[in-house]
C-alpha cells in the first residue's frame, strides 16, 4: 500500500466502458506532475484499459488492486 | 502514440451505432488524440436538434434479444450516445463537421443541427483534416 497522499479519488464504481477511462482522463488534467490519482472501478473490462492508457499518455500506473469486485488503481500524474 | 488524428465517417444513425461512435470518440479523447468526425446520411440525420434525443432504433442485428439488453444497459444508468458524446467533447479536441454533400440531399440548414455539430465540410476538407490517422468508418 502507498503511504503518499492521494491527491483525488474518481469513483467510477457502477460506470462501463468508456466512463472509467473517460473520468480518470479528466480527472488528471486537473492534477499537477507527479501528483496521485486514485480510480476505483467495478468493470473487470477497464482492467487492461487503465494500463494501456498509463503507457499511451505517460502517466505511471503505480498500484494496481482487486478486492471484493472493487478493482483499485493509483496512477501518478506525469 | 503518433500524433495522428483519430477519423470518424459516421454514416449510421441507430442508437446502438451512435453509441459505438461516441465509445469511439472517448477512447481517443481519454488518449489525448484529436478527433475528427464526419457527419454522413442517418448519422446526419440523428443529430437533427428535433431528433438527436428521441429514439433513433437499432440496427437490424439487434432484433428483439438485443433491443432488450440495450433496453436493461439504459435502465442500469448508461447514458445516452449524445451525453457519452458531449462528455468526450468536454474531455478532449473533437471536431464534428457535417458532410455538406448529405446536408443538401436531407435538406437540412445549419441551424437545424444540435450545437454538438462544428460546422459544414466536404469530403476534401475531411481528407486533409484527417491526415495519415486512421478513418473509422460506422
Amino acid at each position: 500500500m502507498s503511504t503518499e497522499q492521494i491527491a483525488q479519488i474518481v469513483d467510477a464504481k457502477g460506470l462501463a466502458c468508456p466512463m472509467p477511462i473517460v473520468k480518470t482522463a479528466q480527472a488528471a488534467k486537473g492534477l499537477a506532475p507527479g501528483q496521485l490519482l486514485e480510480v476505483l472501478s467495478t468493470d473487470a473490462g477497464s482492467t487492461k484499459d487503465f494500463a494501456a492508457w498509463a503507457k499511451a499518455t505517460g502517466n505511471e500506473l503505480v498500484e494496481q488492486t482487486v478486492e471484493g469486485g472493487v478493482y483499485r488503481f493509483v496512477l501518478r500524474k506525469k | 502514440m503518433e500524433d495522428e488524428p483519430i477519423n470518424i465517417v459516421l454514416f449510421s444513425g441507430t442508437e446502438d451505432r451512435l453509441q459505438a461512435a461516441a465509445v469511439m470518440a472517448s477512447g481517443a479523447a481519454a488518449l489525448g488524440k484529436k478527433v475528427n468526425i464526419f457527419l454522413q446520411y442517418w448519422g446526419l440525420e440523428a443529430f437533427r436538434k428535433d431528433r438527436i434525443s428521441t429514439s433513433l432504433g437499432l440496427a437490424p442485428e439487434a432484433g428483439a434479444r438485443g433491443a432488450a439488453l440495450v433496453a436493461e444497459a439504459a435502465k442500469a444508468g448508461q447514458q445516452p450516445w449524445h451525453a457519452t458524446l458531449r462528455v468526450a467533447k468536454e474531455l478532449g479536441e473533437i471536431d464534428i463537421q457535417a458532410c455538406s454533400l448529405s446536408m443538401d440531399v436531407l435538406k437540412i440548414e445549419e441551424e437545424d443541427l444540435d450545437p454538438l455539430v462544428d460546422g459544414v465540410e466536404g469530403v476534401t476538407a475531411f481528407y486533409l483534416n484527417a491526415g495519415d490517422g486512421h478513418i473509422i468508418f460506422i
